[in-house]
């Protein structure tokens, strides 16, 4: 059976001007309970890869930069 | 190459003490393992990482159990979690607990914890509970993680991070022997040979599905999928009394804690939709909930938590509790819906089902050292069958079970394991990610969790129970036959899946063996509608005799702290009287 890709507007959003993921900051990517986040091999910033969010705050917390935002999963809203 | 690209391999380690889950029971069962034994080897292994791991990722308001002397006995705490736990208790442990706590107040303390002191110095404490006061502030409890962290690291404790351990491994003679795990970003294996094994894996928290229908909007850290509990049963180790549902009060589509254990004492209440009280007390019990069920469905609902009537300097310092840690997002949330406190209540409702020995009773049956039924094997924390416990009992009964596995690692060498059975939890592992075509694990978790609202939830009715077992026996087949992991991570989820449907499956046999209503809405029967001391004032235990899922009733151990004829149903007298 073919997969399709399922369209999702992810919670955590992240300034790419603020993010230090190039110069090799992972704090958000490593503190992440469900491990959603990752740095994108395309701008080197950090991005929310998977739509699995417990909407914690860990993420933007932790972000030395300021640079992560969490929302509320629009299904909750 | 990339993150969650499949890698191929298997290596093996050993150590003396293996900690499995680093949120709160792990990190103190690990430091007091190694305290007790300096020289030995201490891993904790976990799936995500210790830093923002488990059920306080982000800190805890405060203590729900703290039995401090002045304020409360450990006689009369093990009494009040009898009676709300409707008498199935083996208050050793209990008892022990509330023995042991104030040390560990005291100890976490000493860590850097503030706990809410009044002008004279004494603990700040709030009553919550029906009868005793228990409830103590954390004025920064949002560093709890942070501190842990530190003695952690101080302590030398090693600490394996993104592993996730799937089965564990016994010897021929059936002591404990170690464990399988896989990373969760690269799908390699590792073997830990240990002597002791403690599981720490916290609740079964993404068993039903959230009402808002966001898979991860659960009440638990959604990290939290009931590994421990199917690692258990596939280890033949005796889970307690799963029937009795973890069932929360929670903010209606957030699907967090409102939270009345913080408004209340400050004058907050629960009301419906007239603007009354409709419960005696909200400590979340089995028989609370079953008047909050009723109320929601009897036309007097939306269910509310009122605090307009409070002072608005109040209601500021309320706020600044509830946004600020365990679920700092509730803030956002309010504001996203416009909701004041000032001038808005908050609507509830209730949660998915789960298993959570820290809010209700549902766990690995543990004695009162942390010992499960096989030997070596210690659990500790919301997966252990201790009533009630909270994360104040999870650091309690995590220092013991942490003690007692050092003593048994120190008197035991190391067992022997079957290769085989290394290689047949390989294959299982594996088996998803060798697929060319089939289902995603999204689509197996999202059906097994729908089946288990639609089937499961209370009022638990027998015929729909079957019906339940087939369909999720169908999922079953789909989940071990087709589906595909296409990286590292879809294979972390897989195995989540696989861990899900045992909870199901356990869920569902536990509460059909169970004959007769208990706990309030946990574990209401509608064919057996009454409770029955006579058959059932027992624990159930559910375990794997000879590959098959089997339940038994087990004697509750008699008191240490009797209780009064005129006692035992202070809890089932929840509803607030019309009249004198």
């Amino acid at each position: 059976m073919p997969l399709a890709s399922y369209q999702t507007s992810v919670p955590v959003v992240v300034d790419d001007a603020k993010c230090i993921a190039d110069k090799g900051c992972t704090v958000c990517v490593d503190v992440c309970p469900l491990d959603v986040l990752r740095i994108s091999d395309m701008t080197n910033k950090a991005y929310m890869a998977y739509d699995e969010c417990w909407y914690c705050m860990p993420c933007e917390a932790d972000c030395p930069t300021g640079a992560v935002t969490v929302n509320i999963p629009y299904l909750l809203r | 190459m990339s993150l969650d690209q499949i890698v191929d391999g298997l290596s093996e380690v050993s150590c003396d003490v293996l900690v499995i889950g680093g949120g709160t029971a792990g990190p103190m069962a690990a430091l007091k393992a190694k305290l007790k034994n300096p020289k030995a080897n201490v891993v904790l292994l976990e799936k995500a990482n210790v830093k923002r791991s488990g059920a306080i990722s982000m800190g805890m308001d405060g203590l729900n159990n703290a039995v401090i002397p002045g304020y409360a006995t450990p006689e009369q705490y093990t009494k009040e979690i009898t009676i709300a736990n409707d008498g199935i208790v083996d208050q050793k442990a209990v008892y022990k607990y509330a023995q042991n706590c104030y040390s560990i107040i005291e100890e976490l303390d000493s860590f850097g914890i503030r706990f809410l002191k009044n002008e004279n110095g004494d603990y700040a404490v709030k009553k919550v509970h029906h009868i005793g006061t228990y409830v103590l502030p954390m004025p920064n409890g949002e560093t709890v993680k942070k501190a842990l962290y530190r003695q952690l690291r101080r302590a030398r404790i090693l600490i394996s991070n993104r592993y996730m351990a799937t089965r564990l491994l016994k010897s021929a003679d059936g002591r404990i022997a170690g464990v399988v795990s896989v990373n969760t970003r690269t799908a390699e294996m590792l073997v830990i040979k240990a002597k002791a094994v403690i599981l720490c894996m916290g609740a079964a928290g993404r068993l039903g599905l959230p009402t808002s229908g966001y898979m991860f909007g659960t009440y638990e850290n959604a990290a939290n999928s009931g590994d421990g509990y199917a690692m258990a049963y596939h280890a033949g180790a005796a889970l307690a009394n799963l029937e009795c549902y973890q069932i929360n009060p929670l903010i209606k589509d957030y699907n967090g804690p409102a939270c009345a254990y913080v408004a209340g004492p400050f004058g907050a209440f629960t009301a419906n939709n007239e603007g009354s009280r409709f419960i005696e007390c909200d400590y979340w019990s089995g028989q609370m909930m079953l008047e909050f069920y009723n109320e929601l469905l009897s036309g007097k609902g939306p269910v509310f938590l009122q605090l307009k009537h409070l002072h608005p300097d109040t209601i500021s310092e309320i706020e600044s509790t509830l946004h600020k840690v365990e679920r700092p997002t509730r803030g956002l949330f309010q504001q996203g819906r416009g909701v004041d406190y000032r001038n808005d209540s908050i609507e509830m409702h209730i949660s998915e089902i789960g298993f959570c020995s820290g809010h209700s009773a549902s766990g690995v049956f543990v004695d009162d050292n942390a010992r499960t039924t096989v030997p070596g094997l210690y659990a500790a924390g919301d997966m252990a069958s201790v009533p009630h416990n909270y994360m104040l009992g999870a650091f309690t009964n995590g220092a013991v079970a942490g003690i007692d596995a050092m003593e048994f690692a120190d008197n035991h060498d190391f067992a022997e394991f079957d290769a085989a059975d290394v290689a047949m939890e390989r294959d299982r592992v594996m088996a998803p990610t060798k697929r060319e075509d089939g289902i995603p694990p999204n689509q197996v978790e999202y059906k097994t969790r729908r089946l288990v609202n639609d089937y499961l939830q209370p009022p638990k009715v027998t015929r729909k129970y079957e019906l339940g077992m087939r369909r999720l026996a169908e999922a079953r087949e789909d989940m071990q036959e087709r589906m595909i992991a296409r990286n590292a991570h879809e294979l972390l989820r897989a195995l989540e899946v696989q861990s899900i449907m045992d909870c199901a499956d356990m869920a569902a046999h536990a509460s059909l063996y169970r004959e007769e209503s208990r706990w309030g809405l946990y574990h209401w029967r509608t064919d057996f509608p009454e409770k029955d001391n006579e058959n059932w004032f027992c624990h159930t235990l559910l375990s794997k005799q000879d590959g098959k899922m089997t339940s038994e009733k087990r004697a509750v151990e008699p008191y240490v702290v009797p209780i009064a004829d005129d006692e035992k149903d202070l809890y089932d007298k929840q509803r607030i009287r019309a009249s004198a």
